[in-house]
């Protein structure tokens, strides 16, 4: 385990105290906090959750509770593209798992993480609402329907 | 107040609107099984998940069965507490606990106090029907208190210890499903959150996930030792709570039995923490006295109020959640500090023996005493003041382990002079206690006069916070009382905002003071077990013939020929001591958490 202890710059820790003052401080208003800040910061690191507990005055372990508990809030910094694959009951039945394995064999990252060069993330979610077009695959804005796992290859290289 | 009529195994009951169906039935006399639930009456905290499931009922009418902790009672309910279907229900939801649970039962430190082994016992469950994955978790060790979440049946109570009653905030539930588990922020090892080691979760929690650093094999290989001079000292809550693990009614003092006892198991000298209680007093005693009289002549640089010091899981609390104001607190190290620093100087010095060749254990009611005494400014080249402390459920285990028939032992005195000691002195194990002794030697030294009274009832209870106003011979000295740190971090706010009309205020950070800590044998959040013990220091404190700490002919002794005075410069050096900002410990980042 190695840790450092990284400051914040003044400007983010200002702008994180400001979103939380905009939800008057509340500690009940904590999932509201958690997704204002990560719209604007695309993560959730450490250092961000302590100026949250701190200034809605609540422990550190609380906010990081809720981080770990909810699948939408990441510690980890998403890829400029990120890609979700849906791994709903009708995308799963039609083949997601191997268009899945496909993205974490291209990719050499596992779901969650997220490419060295910043480019790519990888996550799984729960329908679009598309079922007719399963399997469907997410990067960014733009869907891509019936999927299959040959074409990972192609659909990654649009973003080369 | 409204009340309501229901039907529990065919027993007709009125209770008051609101009541659980667990209640209910405690009250008619049926004990409903349960796992997570945990309700401390006197501080009106509940902890009822409802996530155990192994208070389940059947209710009429009703399709699925109801958790009795968190359902409440509507007029006319029936409920059925063991039918078939509410037993089977019971066994299938403890079978799929213990699926994940791993089988050490024999040499878990919990075995023989475990809810669940307990349960599993009297539901007697045989054979396991489901296997599968079971969870994993590195193990953590901190000065005090071990983590194996391997054990964690997610209760919860540990959780309501620490967020609502302690108000520390150390750990929380993180993660879901399967990979759910109580830790500390980004999943770090205790020792980087802000846990004070009060030990409050480790009394709670019904398994062996949270146990205490055990030091009772290092104890025993030192009393083997025969180069090794091994002494003890015994914190007063401890004479008031021993007797329960043998058996005995809570509140029965055996203070006599376990000086037998420790000399029966090699200590060389039985001494008492009552003497450095009584040293405490004078040191922290003169300090407040020192302060008010600055603070009288229009001194407004003084810092008031005072507060105690003796308290090692406060002093961590402060240290990191309030550490702008830690020039406040009495600098007094407290009476366990204090004793190793007179042991290993002053008794070493009396007796012949080599500071490192002289072993001082403490049996104290705390696991924040295990961290203290570890502390780097307790100790001289490396050797430390206090060498280990053990709990009191650790001192049973001791005891036990030498085969001593604890309770046909005669009653023992302790030995001199660091075993002599004062009512003052004993009471410091109780909420209020400190204050209390305080305020008796204060008020002699302030105003040269006998107090008129020994004992201040206005400082005793069990209420939350209280306070009293002591009139000092015309001065009046407002004192306020909290136990429980929850309830300290109300007076600290009130003193931050300015608001605070306190001269002095102590602090013990368990509830109930020392006799309720997190070190002694589990009352399981009984609070008539803490009244039991708390009656019985201020028993011990009646049947003293002296009862004023600056009366303890062997403290007047220890002054004249090795200290001076109190607050002179070797006092400073041995008795006092200074603390630490801590809060910016835990803002550190993570590079990788692991599970």
């Amino acid at each position: 385990m190695s840790r450092v202890k990284i400051e914040l710059q003044e400007k983010a820790v200002n702008r994180i105290k400001e979103i939380c003052k905009s939800f008057n401080n509340d500690p009940g208003e904590l999932i509201n906090v958690l997704h204002q800040t990560q719209h604007e910061f695309g993560y959730l690191p450490a250092e961000v959750q302590e100026v949250i507990a701190s200034e809605l005055n609540i422990s550190v372990a609380k906010v990081y509770g809720v981080v770990t508990f909810y699948h939408f809030f990441t510690m980890v910094p998403k890829g400029k593209h990120p890609v979700s694959i849906c791994t709903g009951t009708a995308c799963y039945v039609r083949g997601a798992e191997k268009v899945l394995d496909e993205f974490r064999k291209n990719l050499k990252i596992e779901v969650g993480q997220t490419t060295p060069d910043g480019k790519f993330s990888l996550s799984c979610l729960r329908c679009v609402g598309a079922c007719g077009l399963a399997p469907v695959v997410m990067i960014g804005e733009k869907v891509y329907g019936r999927v299959a796992p040959e074409g990972v290859k192609e659909i990654l290289k649009e973003y080369e | 107040m409204e009340t309501i009529k229901v039907t529990i195994d065919n027993k007709q009951i009125e209770v008051p609107a609101g009541t659980t169906i667990l209640e209910a039935a405690r009250k008619a006399g049926i004990r409903i099984p349960t796992l997570c639930h945990l309700k401390l009456d006197d501080m009106n905290i509940e902890n009822r998940p409802g996530g155990c499931r192994m208070c389940v009922v059947e209710v009429k009418n009703r399709r699925n069965l109801a958790p009795a902790c968190a359902t409440e009672c509507m007029p006319g309910m029936e409920v059925n507490t063991h039918n078939i279907r509410v037993l089977n229900a019971r066994k299938t939801v403890l079978e799929l606990i213990l699926s994940d649970h791993p089988f050490d039962c024999l040499v878990c430190a919990k075995s023989g106090k475990c809810d669940l082994q307990a349960l599993a016992q009297e539901m007697g469950i045989r054979k396991l029907h489901y296997t599968g994955e079971q969870s994993h978790y590195r193990e953590d060790t901190s000065p005090s208190i071990i983590r194996d979440m391997d054990k964690c049946i997610m209760c919860r109570r540990c959780e309501t210890m620490c967020n609502t009653v302690q108000t520390v905030g150390a750990l929380s539930a993180v993660n879901r499903g399967f990979m759910a588990v109580v830790a500390p922020a980004f999943e770090m090892n205790l020792e980087q959150s802000p846990c004070t080691y009060c030990g409050q979760c480790v009394a709670v929690c019904p398994t062996g996930a949270l146990t205490e650093v055990d030091h009772t094999n290092a104890v025993i290989r030192l009393l083997a030792d025969p180069r090794k001079t091994v002494i003890v000292q015994t914190a007063p809550a401890v004479r008031a709570a021993l007797g329960e693990e043998f058996g005995l009614e809570p509140g029965t003092l055996v203070t006599g039995k376990m000086v037998a006892a420790l000399r029966q198991l090699g200590f060389k000298y039985v001494f008492d923490t009552d003497f450095a209680a009584d040293l405490t007093i004078m040191e922290e005693g003169t300090e407040l006295l020192e302060r008010l009289s600055r603070y009288l002549s229009g001194d407004a640089s003084v810092k008031l109020p005072i507060l105690t010091s003796c308290c090692p899981a406060w002093v961590n609390f402060f240290e990191h959640h309030f550490p702008d104001m830690k020039e406040i607190p009495s600098t007094a190290r407290s009476p366990q500090q204090m004793f190793g620093a007179i042991a290993k100087t002053y008794f070493a010095e009396k007796i012949g023996v080599k500071r490192e060749d002289l072993v001082v254990v403490s049996i104290m009611p705390c696991l924040a005493k295990k961290y203290e005494c570890q502390r780097e400014e307790f100790s001289t080249d490396g050797n430390p003041d206090v060498d280990y402390a053990l709990s009191t459920r650790e001192l049973a285990n001791l005891i036990r382990q030498a085969n001593i028939d604890f309770l046909a032992l005669p009653d023992e005195e302790f030995d001199l002079p660091l075993g002599e000691s004062t009512g003052a002195g004993v009471i410091f194990g109780t909420t209020g206690g400190v204050i209390e002794a305080a305020v008796r030697t204060a008020y002699e030294l302030h105003t040269g006069k006998k107090l008129p009274r020994i004992t201040f009832n206005e400082l005793r209870g069990m209420e939350n916070i209280r306070s009293a106003t002591i009139d000092f011979n015309g001065t009046p000295i407002n004192i306020g009382i909290a136990h429980g740190l929850g309830n300290a971090r109300k007076l600290l706010e009130d003193i931050r905002a300015g608001k605070s009309q306190y001269h002095a205020i102590e602090i013990m950070a368990c509830p109930g003071g020392c006799i309720g800590g997190g070190g002694q044998p589990l009352h399981h959040g009984d609070s008539s077990i803490l009244k039991a013990r708390q009656k019985a220091i201020y028993e011990e404190d009646a049947r003293k013939p002296i009862r004023k700490s600056h009366e303890n002919p062997a403290i007047i002794e220890l002054y004249k020929e090795f200290l001076g005075r109190p607050l002179s410069e070797k006092s400073h050096h041995l008795l006092h001591t200074h603390y630490f900002d801590k809060s910016q410990r835990y803002i550190i980042k993570t590079e990788e958490s692991e599970a």
